[in-house]
């Protein structure tokens, strides 16, 4: 395993500074020329702004979403069953593999789909709109796609989270008179605190890295207006074979991600 | 005074379904229509408005799949990739993380430190040393290069997990075995392992979950339509003539069994295993 990480990061950082390798027989060493095509890149930045936005939006609904059905389900209002079975439905996203979320997906936001017919008949759009290939809309719509598909991961976590809040801090807080809302100010937030957090930046560092669900529903287009870091590289890689550039980019995102696990590591060892 | 309460009971109860049936819908709603569709007929799939419930209902779909070689192909490269990667990863890191858990020995820290960053490498940078390392290998486009591949990014986790699993062992299980005459090796398969089961299993689904829904390098390191896994093959089906919408839902459905079924069949695991996971770190 060692050899099989360790190596290939060393033999990614010297693509990145040779002329093109693997399509040349002998490259040459070029210093930081393959860095400098791709910081001046404009679409590079582009992709870098994509990246922000997905991430930071799925993020964030992420967030809401898995806390608030997370919290629905762990009313006591309701007998364990209902709860069960609301809790496995809850789930389904969870359980498909990006690919078939994809085509379903295509398939729901086509012009003739599913998701116009109902927007159609409850008179909030007019005429069908092309989901996934106008250039509008096509950035919301592979969020939205992200959303659904990834709430489910903080919701388990969440829930488990909240069945372990002492009930007695509940209680306390009703005796001093806090209502519900106080109460999820004062006592939820901060004990799932440290789940959430955790949670987040887990999330920041997959989300960034998202490649399949981009690729198979837009594949980076229409011109760019969806293109992230992952499919910008895999495209210098795969579609140009300019290898040497994509590892500068591959580089770049590992320098990006390095950072960002760095907070995560020293954020879990500041809990133990 | 009895009556009042009741109601705000049932307020209560509402204010609550209400929600969470709205949320079950849009959760669910996509979850639904896949399977409806996946038995219609194709040109049923593009009829407007839509039809909730197909007229002709039929397995037509799920026949078509089944009946092509090509496509059946698929789910068993799928199965032959992830069942592999699931029993490597698990025996590789149940000897791992024995070693980690109980002997000391030198590099011990440095190497868990490596384990644990090796979870933050994105996988599109590692993607393209190892398309240049299997070309090298001469392992491009066969199962070898999928195998490995997986097994970097599901051995950390595993190895981190079971070696917190066996960490909440007492020392003293291995001691009795060793009074008794048996061996290090006799004491991990005979006694740790068969109390980890619960464990082993959350971390097996976990593994294959990985494995079977894994795209990108099953995208990038194999090129033959008789070596693509089940994603690819969706995908596949996409470009191929039309756009058979009816074959890849069936397709979709087909391909999400397994899983389901190992979440259904092991949900108490599963979610406490990967909460003890993410949560702890």
């Amino acid at each position: 395993m060692f050899i099989l990480t360790l190596i290939p990061i060393v033999m990614v950082i010297s693509y990145s500074v040779m002329d093109n390798v693997i399509v040349n027989k002998s490259p040459e060493f070029v210093g930081f020329d393959n860095y400098i095509e791709v910081l001046t890149d404009r679409v590079f930045y582009t992709a870098v702004g994509n990246t922000l936005f997905f991430t930071g939006v799925s993020v964030v609904a992420h967030l809401v979403l898995g806390l608030s059905f997370a919290m629905l389900l762990n009313t006591r209002l309701l007998g364990t069953m209902t709860k069960a079975l609301f809790r496995v439905v809850y789930i389904l996203p969870w359980l498909f593999t990006v690919a078939i979320i994809a085509v379903l997906w295509r398939l729901m936001l086509s012009p003739n789909g599913i998701v116009n017919y109902l927007l159609i008949s409850g008179g909030l759009i007019d005429t069908g709109v092309e989901w996934l290939s106008s250039r509008d809309t096509a950035l919301p719509a592979v969020t939205f796609i992200n959303i659904w598909a990834g709430y489910p991961f903080y919701m388990i976590s969440l829930l488990a989270g909240l069945q372990g809040i002492p009930r007695d801090l509940y209680e306390a807080a009703t005796v001093d008179g806090a209502n519900s809302f106080k109460q999820f100010l004062n006592v939820t937030l901060p004990q799932l605190k440290p789940i959430i957090i955790a949670m987040a930046m887990l999330d920041v560092i997959w989300t960034t890295q998202q490649f399949a669900l981009i690729w198979m529903t837009t594949g980076g287009g229409p011109i760019n207006v969806t293109e992230m870091l992952s499919t910008y590289t895999y495209k210098l890689a795969f579609s140009r074979y300019e290898f040497s550039v994509a590892s500068a980019s591959a580089v770049i995102i590992l320098l990006f991600s390095m950072v960002l696990s760095f907070f995560y590591v020293r954020h879990q060892k500041s809990r133990d | 005074m009895r009556t009042t309460k009741q109601k705000k009971l049932l307020a209560q109860k509402i204010g609550i379904i209400f929600p969470l049936l709205l949320g079950a819908l849009f959760a669910g709603f996509p979850v639904f229509w896949m399977l409806v569709s996946s038995f219609k007929s194709n040109s049923e799939i593009f009829e407007y408005p839509p039809r909730i419930i197909t007229e002709n209902f039929s397995f037509d779909a799920y026949a078509t799949i089944l009946g092509d070689p090509v496509k059946v192909r698929f789910f068993i490269n799928s199965y032959v990739v992830s069942l592999s990667v699931t029993m490597l990863t698990l025996i590789v890191a149940i000897l791992a993380a024995y070693a980690f858990s109980r002997y000391e020995f030198r590099f011990k820290n440095p190497l868990n430190m490596i384990i644990v960053s090796v979870q933050a490498v994105p996988p599109i940078t590692l993607l393209i040393p190892y398309f240049g390392l299997m070309v090298t290998l001469r392992l491009y486009n066969t199962y070898w290069a999928l195998i490995l591949t997986y097994m970097v990014f599901t051995l950390p986790y595993a190895i981190i997990m079971m070696t917190g699993y066996f960490n909440t062992l007492p020392k003293e299980l291995d001691e009795a075995v060793k009074l008794d005459g048996g061996n290090a090796i006799t004491a991990l398969w005979r006694v740790l392992v068969p109390i980890s089961i619960p464990g082993i299993v959350s971390i097996g689904i976990y593994t294959f979950m990985i494995a079977w829904n894994e795209y990108l390098f099953a995208l990038t390191l194999t090129r033959t339509e008789d070596m693509r896994t089940v994603p690819i093959g969706i995908q596949l089906l996409m470009g191929q003539h039309s756009y058979e919408w009816n074959e890849m839902m069936a397709m979709s459905i087909l391909g999400c069994i397994p899983v389901l079924l190992l979440f259904l069949f092991f949900q108490r695991y599963f979610i406490g295993g990967l909460t003890g996971g993410s949560v702890k770190g």
